[in-house]
């Protein structure tokens, strides 16, 4: 007992004090692009070219649902025209506002009035993977940790579906968890959400097309939260929960 | 015979007859040697691409990777089968789950395999587009009957935010007779969306294929482009590549310490070891801007450089890391309580860890002295060695205890890499991969030995890439594992070898 009490000293409180204070994020973290279209050089193509996963429209747009914050456009670009900015904030509530043109991200809103009622101040989610990497699951995970302390705005992931408020789905849905998922969601009691994680559950990510994978999680249930990144970082994952349930 | 992430032309490559290949093989692992890899390939696609005679339709070529961990060599032997040959299985259990792969994904039957199931349910490659796959967990699974036995079905979603798979156990009462696993529900089409390659999606498969092991299989990546383009990353490059196989190493066996310590209910270690992990990915992230690597290794080195002050303030974290990670750990092994839930669970004996040739950290717990850091180094390791972790106990608390020698281990060798760090540049420009080649390469993930085997066209396209996950060597180490074990004991046996199931269903 008294070891542990002495290590429990050594270790100290280790909480972050988000939402109070905003995290400090590794200075090369890419996070938001910020894209100016007039830095663009007349039939430039090399952004759309570099990007793996084909989230860079003509006119420079990025789809943050397929994009991995790889950072290749911005190597690429020869006029600064794409960079990468610390800003960790980046889920929306509609697929199509995932689509990141010259105007400013349409940041999540919160749940309507009834619904944050219900799940506003206790939140159940069932975490199911569905061909993920195990990155998104990991810096999912992170968040029960005493680093992050998800229980205390009521968040908390449970076993069993008929536990749960919702899904959180991580990986691009392959097609031999179809089944499993849809099962899964199926067992969650009516009201229920859907928030998809990471550019896999987005859109299918790298994967995107192949027969093996159904292009993500709105391809097969309605979704209400979409978080981009690859994976997003936990503080993405988290601003995007507390944005849903309209505590910031 | 090759070296670590070396290539060769494809037509050095002995073609032996089925009989040599399959009494070579056997015999070569009998007197030690272990199956990196075996796969096949259809010869119609290695050949005319290489513009040589036609061949039948239906051959299938045969690789087998054999290393022997002692002499730091690599045996390549190859065969051409049609249709079916003798199974290697009954007389070398190493071969099965790569026999079953090779039915599963060439059609190429191997006569007398015991087990010949499905691994990842998907269909096979030379199928039409309007075949289906099997359904995905329908398979005969092995079952016991008499009186009080009953079985488990777990899976494919479990209770926590894990990956999926399904555990069929057999039990009689609380104690498990068998266990059977089977996956395959992570099937992403990896292996044949590489071929045509390499090309801008490339490398990205890599750091997803497992997604924390990215820095090891792009670093498997790498080298093995590399060898094809006969070149090197640079001094630099190579350091720092160790630095983050290191670190990722660091990350996950403190997160897996922590998640044994969990696992039994001992919440101090679970909950510093939980946050600590996190250290050693932000630590990752400060040289990258990942937690996971994304974007650090490329062929040719590594994309982003660490000047003085970037050093410095990754050794003030490092040391602050042990010093954090040293006092959570030893809690462990001072605790009654939980060395006795450790010790004598989840028991593999050396000679069972041989037979299915098991690696990484659930090999050395049951005593095997097999590091590729050691016994195969490539880039750093070549100069700045690793001693190898061994215990001999083979249970949970050797699987934990190997970790935790392990983290010390590499934990140093970061911090001398910091102090020494190579200068110079942080990438070369590659040469085109060879054409009509074969490079092996072999990195010694945190979960263990990772290959990759390559094998390029007339244009130096990649014409087959085979990836063989740890995990995919470790499986079955789980199931024999939980044999004679309480059905209770599961998730601590399996936490201890903490297995990745995407990178065995790639």
């Amino acid at each position: 007992m008294l070891k542990e009490l002495k290590a429990s000293l050594q270790q100290g409180h280790q909480t972050t004090a988000y939402p109070k204070i905003e995290p400090v994020l590794p200075d090369r973290f890419r996070g938001l692009p910020v894209l100016d279209r007039a830095k663009c050089p007349a039939d430039c193509r090399l952004c759309l070219d570099a990007c793996p996963s084909e989230a860079i429209g003509e006119g420079l747009k990025i789809d943050l649902g397929r994009c991995l914050f790889c950072g290749a456009c911005a190597r690429v670009c020869p006029s600064g025209a794409i960079r990468f900015s610390q800003d960790y904030r980046l889920s929306v509530r509609k697929r199509e506002d995932l689509v990141l043109d010259t105007t400013a991200l349409r940041l999540a809103t919160a749940l309507d009035k009834k619904s944050k009622s219900l799940f506003g101040r206790s939140l159940k989610l069932r975490e199911v993977c569905a061909g993920g990497c195990n990155a998104c699951e990991a810096d999912t995970n992170v968040l029960s940790t005493v680093g992050w302390d998800l229980g205390r705005f009521g968040i908390q992931f449970v076993a069993s579906p008929r536990h749960a408020d919702g899904l959180l789905i991580t990986g691009p849905v392959s097609s031999n968890m179809f089944s499993a998922l849809k099962k899964t969601y199926d067992a969650v009691a009516w009201p229920k959400l859907v928030i998809a994680i990471g550019a896999c559950a987005l859109s299918g990510g790298i994967f995107r097309d192949h027969p093996e994978i159904k292009n993500g999680a709105d391809q097969v249930l309605p979704v209400d939260l979409y978080v981009p990144g690859c994976p997003p970082h936990p503080f993405t994952i988290l601003d995007g929960l507390l944005r849903l349930l309209g505590r910031i | 015979m090759i070296h670590n992430s070396k290539a060769i032309p494809l037509d050095t490559l002995p073609l032996v007859s089925s009989t040599v290949f399959r009494d070579a093989v056997i015999h070569a692992v009998g007197d030690g040697a272990r199956i990196s890899a075996f796969f096949g390939a259809p010869e119609q696609s290695l050949m005319s691409q290489a513009g040589h005679r036609g061949v039948a339709e239906k051959q299938i070529r045969l690789f087998a990777v054999l290393a022997y961990d002692a002499s730091a060599r690599l045996a390549i032997l190859s065969t051409l089968i049609e249709g079916s040959y003798p199974a290697l299985t009954p007389e070398c259990p190493q071969a099965h789950l790569f026999e079953r792969e090779l039915y599963e994904q060439w059609g190429v039957l191997p006569e007398g395999h015991p087990w010949l199931k499905p691994v990842r349910f998907h269909k096979q490659y030379t199928t039409g587009q309007q075949e289906l796959a099997p359904a995905i967990g329908v398979t005969d699974f092995f079952s016991i009957d008499g009186a009080e036995i009953h079985e488990v079905a777990v899976g494919p979603v479990h209770a926590g935010i894990i990956e999926p798979g399904h555990f069929r156990f057999q039990c009689h009462g609380e104690d498990v007779y068998h266990l059977e696993i089977s996956l395959g529900y992570q099937h992403r089409g990896i292996e044949p969306a590489l071929i045509g390659g390499p090309n801008k999606r490339t490398l990205h498969y890599m750091e997803t294929l497992a997604g924390d092991t990215t820095i090891g299989h792009a670093t498997a990546y790498a080298q093995a482009m590399e060898a094809l383009a006969g070149c090197m990353a640079p001094p630099r490059a190579q350091a720092l590549r160790g630095i983050a196989l290191e670190l990722e190493r660091a990350a996950n066996h403190t997160g897996d310490l922590g998640a044994l310590a969990g696992d039994i209910g001992y919440l101090p270690t679970a909950s510093y070891c939980g946050r600590i992990r996190g250290d050693f990915l932000n630590m990752t992230a400060l040289l990258c801007g990942s937690r996971f690597g994304r974007g650090l290794i490329s062929p040719g080195g590594v994309l982003f450089d660490a000047d003085e002050d970037r050093l410095t303030r990754l050794l003030e974290r490092l040391l602050q890391a042990r010093k954090d990670v040293t006092c959570a750990v030893n809690l462990l092994w001072e605790t009654p309580s939980v060395m006795a839930r450790f010790e004598n669970t989840g028991i593999i004996s050396d000679e069972v860890a041989d037979d299915l040739g098991l690696v990484g950290p659930a090999a050395r717990a049951s005593g095997c002295e097999r590091d590729i850091r050691y016994d195969f180094p490539s880039g750093m390791y070549r100069f700045a060695q690793i001693p190898v972790s061994t215990w001999g106990t083979g249970d949970v608390f050797a699987r934990a205890y190997v970790r935790w020698l392990e983290l010390q281990r590499s934990l140093a060798f970061i911090e001398a890499q910091i102090e020494l760090l190579p200068s110079g540049d942080i990438s070369n420009v590659l040469r085109n991969p060879a054409p009509n080649s074969l490079a092996v390469s072999l990195v010694e993930s945190w979960r263990g030995e990772i290959c990759h085997v390559v094998i390029t066209g007339a244009q130096g396209d990649c014409s087959q890439y085979k990836i063989v996950d740890p995990s995919f060597h470790n499986w079955m180490g789980l199931a024999i594992a939980m044999r004679n074990q309480q059905i209770s004991d599961f998730p601590l046996c399996n936490k201890s070898f903490n297995l990745s199931y995407c990178g065995h269903d790639l």
